[in-house]
């Protein structure tokens, strides 16, 4: 099995473009380490299962960081626990395997040789897919940790045949031949297993067999979905699956990843849809369970090193580009997992304007490269690059120089970029103009950066006109996303009004007349104060002008009231007035004595009858004798008694089935019980009658 | 005189009810008694009931009917297992105490139910 060694010059540049959204995406960072310490150290010092502990020590491994000495040595004692018990499961095995590679626990002389019959056994006798998965991975461990154990498979091809046949025409897996139900989890132990199985062939397999399986591989990834952003993944076609797509896509890079490690003549996967794995992965962020948590770094860990072609990511520590500070924009490209990318070069090939798409602001520009920070920069920007919203493209050329693995990246990324600046605000004055000729009356010149004392003074006649010109730092015309007026009365009423922009000039006139009822006839001195602001405006500002006092005629009776203001401004987010309920009143019920009484007087005329049958001579002589009628008879009165509690507790606590079910089983009996006494009474009265 | 007359009469009417009434048999005598304790439980319901409300309406159906027909159904085994009446010679006794049982049993079910 020749590893697939050599030098590969390729340089990759896709001609294909992604349409997707604009995003940026981050490689792994600290955030992520430091995360993991959280999610995966377990708080009571040991981990639940060895599965769990795996997962726990794999990602910790490739994230770089340290193990705890005294959680190793519990999780060791575990594994030599369970490779030297010959009763552990496959499963059990396979993750003792997979722990101890990563902790080398110190293991018996015996401990292989047992584990490896144990492990054989279970290849022979596998039919389910996980029984292969776990026996077939489990012997590739024991090879990699014991070299020079004897390790035969058998019969590989038959082997590799009987977990092919588990296979459909659209790449996905069975689990078993039973079940019809096939998953993209188990096609991904799939690829794994047969790796393992490749791997561990004595000689090589049919050439015929790994091309089926490449054909596999693609049917697969035709099955493979994106979001908008550009991302794949993999997902289950039955809803109610117990794999997430998180699961699924890292279970299919690992089969492939080992697929492609064991197998000589090289697979070759669609580049675009590898990086769009990558990016999957990159933009689930941090996630909280542990699960999600090691198949992210895990299947990153797979992208970053393997044999098809390694995935690259350009990001930005920040996408705002300060006009002002005149810093430069920096670009990181890495892989994943944040290492180094090999030497390349990377090109700002258009800036697009929001206000204008065709046409770009900047055209091909490359960007330099700082050594020391590996970070790529562009530090100078043309004339004409003005604030506002950006997207920016970018394009990574890799060096003709040679490069042992085969390195991708997005033909093209987009990203947002914000350009800000400081704005100048010029011409800004307030005027009271007389309506109907249109001459100011006052004019005030307004200096924004500062708090004025402007103090005007308008009737109901007039119009206040308040006007500025904004201009952007090489001079165009600026729209601000917020331009507000507000008017504010002395009792608190506020009135606010937008200032509408056309070309440089902004521009507010309010004609009191037709605003009179709007402002509630409220008379008096009214605060003004102007907000502009923009998220490329570095110096958006708040500022009180000064006041106005405003001569309103008299309210009429039929205007609408101001509304009332509260004095503390927040308390309409405070606690809310209190709810009464009104609830059904409960009826009355009579006094508990009272009841009582009645109670006593209840039980009366039953004493009264018991008492007159005493005195009427009633006797149970006729109660039979011979044992047979008595127990029918004695049957027959506890039947009757049986039945009368059954009411009761059927009053207390039962409800109507379970009683009616308890009834017909004791009414039947009742019956037959009941039946057979009177029948023998009639009898014995029979024969007293004709005796 | 008159007056003294219609009471004479009207105690010679209850001496001879009396005398009538002790010849009847035990067994009739006891279903008798069993109507007065089933009515007189009615009664004393329904002065219940007239002093505090009909605030659980149902419990006082439920009650007050539970009375009334269990002295219907006593009334009518007395008529079954009366020796004198000629309409029923051929029923048993028996017989008619096991409907009386039964009837009971059913009426008493549906009484609890409706209790509440």
């Amino acid at each position: 099995m020749m590893a697939g060694g050599g030098v590969r010059f390729l340089v990759l540049i896709l001609t294909v473009a992604i349409c997707g959204a604009a995003s940026v995406f981050q490689p792994i960072s600290d955030a992520h380490r430091s995360a993991a310490l959280d999610v995966f150290v377990p708080v009571d010092g040991s981990y639940k299962s060895l599965e769990e502990a795996y997962e726990a020590l794999k990602t910790l491994e490739i994230l770089g960081i340290e193990k705890k000495s005294d959680l190793s040595s519990a999780t060791c004692e575990n594994v030599v626990k369970v490779l030297g018990s010959s009763s552990s499961t496959l499963k059990d095995a396979f993750y003792a395997l997979n722990v101890n590679g990563i902790l080398k626990c110190k293991i018996g002389e015996a401990g292989p040789k047992d584990i490896v019959s144990q492990l054989q056994a279970g290849v022979k006798d596998a039919k389910l897919l996980l029984d292969f998965y776990y026996s077939v991975r489990g012997l590739v461990l024991v090879k990699e940790q014991f070299p020079g154990t004897d390790i035969s498979l058998g019969d590989a091809e038959a082997i590799f045949r009987s977990i092919k046949a588990l296979s459909q025409s659209d790449g996905r897996w069975r689990y078993s031949s039973n079940n019809p139900e096939s998953s993209t989890f188990a096609a991904g132990l799939a690829y794994e297993t047969l790796a393992g199985v490749i791997s561990l062939a004595p000689s090589e397999l049919d050439p015929s067999l790994i091309q089926t399986l490449k054909k596999g591989i693609v049917k697969l990834f035709d099955s493979i979905q994106k979001f908008d952003d550009g991302t794949f993944y993999f997902d289950e076609k039955s809803v109610d699956a117990s794999q997430g797509p998180i699961s699924t896509t890292a279970s299919v890079i690992r089969g492939l990843t080992s697929f492609a490690a064991s197998e000589s003549t090289g697979l070759n996967l669609p580049g675009d849809k590898i990086v769009g794995l990558a990016k999957f992965f990159l933009g689930v962020g941090i996630p909280g369970d542990a699960k999600d948590f090691f198949n992210q770094i895990d299947a990153l860990a797979c992208l970053e090193d393997n044999k098809f072609s390694v995935p690259l990511i350009l990001s930005l520590p920040s996408t705002v580009i300060s006009l002002t500070k005149k810093e430069p924009l920096k670009v990181k490209v890495s892989t994943v997992l944040g290492s180094k990318a090999p030497t390349l070069s990377v090109k700002l090939t258009q800036a697009l304007s929001s206000k204008s798409v065709d046409s770009s602001v900047i055209n091909n520009q490359e960007l330099k490269f700082d050594a020391d920070s590996a970070t790529y920069f562009l530090d100078s920007f043309p004339k004409n690059f003005d604030v506002g919203k950006y997207t920016f493209v970018f394009e990574i050329l890799l060096d003709d120089s040679a490069h042992e693995k085969v390195y991708i990246t997005e033909a093209q990324t987009k990203v947002p970029i914000a350009a800000t600046g400081v704005i100048s605000i010029e011409n800004a004055e307030i005027a009271v103009l007389d309506s109907d000729i249109g001459s100011v009356e006052s004019q005030k010149k307004l200096d924004l950066t500062k708090d004025g004392a402007v103090s005007l003074s308008a009737n109901h006649l007039q119009k206040l006109r308040l006007s500025f010109q904004l201009t952007t730092p090489i001079g165009n015309a600026f729209k601000p996303h917020q331009a507000f007026f507000k008017l504010k009365h002395e009792s608190q009423v506020e009135h606010i009004y937008l200032v509408k922009t056309s070309g440089k000039k902004a521009e507010l006139v309010l004609d009191f007349l037709g605003l009179v009822e709007k402002l509630y006839y409220l008379s008096g001195k009214y605060e003004i104060q102007l907000t502009i602001g923009d998220a490329s405006m570095e110096n958006s500002l708040l500022s009180n002008i000064g006041h106005i006092e405003l001569d309103l005629p008299e309210r009429p009776e039929k205007a609408p009231r101001p509304p009332l203001q509260s004095t503390e401004p927040y308390s309409r987010y405070g606690p809310k007035a209190e709810i009464s309920h009104i609830f059904r009143i409960p009826e009355k019920l009579p006094a508990k004595q009272l009841s009582l009484v009645f109670l006593g007087v209840i039980v009366l005329p039953f004493i009264g009858f018991l008492i007159g049958l005493t005195r009427l001579g009633v006797n149970i002589k006729s109660f039979p004798s011979s044992t047979g009628s008595a127990i029918s008879a004695l049957l027959f009165h506890g039947g009757i008694g049986a039945v009368l509690l059954l009411y009761v507790l059927f009053w207390l606590k039962l409800d109507l089935f379970t009683t009616l079910k308890a009834l017909s089983l004791l009414g039947v009996f009742l019956l037959f019980v009941g039946h057979r006494t009177l029948s023998q009474l009639a009898a014995a009265s029979n024969k007293l009658k004709s005796a | 005189m008159a007056r003294s007359s219609t009471s004479k009469d009207a105690q010679d009417l209850f001496h001879s009810l009396r005398s009538a009434y002790l010849s009847t048999p035990t067994n009739l005598k006891i279903i008798d008694l069993y109507v007065c304790f089933a009515v007189f439980t009615a009664l004393i319901q329904v002065a219940y009931m007239a002093l505090v409300g009909s605030f659980p309406f149902n419990s006082f159906l439920s009650g007050v009917l539970s009375c009334i027909g269990t002295a219907v159904l006593a009334v009518c085994l007395r008529i079954q297992v009366n020796k004198e009446n000629k309409e029923f010679k051929d029923l048993a006794p028996e017989r008619a105490f096991a409907d009386f049982v039964l009837c009971n049993l059913v009426l008493h079910l549906v009484i609890i139910n409706f209790l509440g």
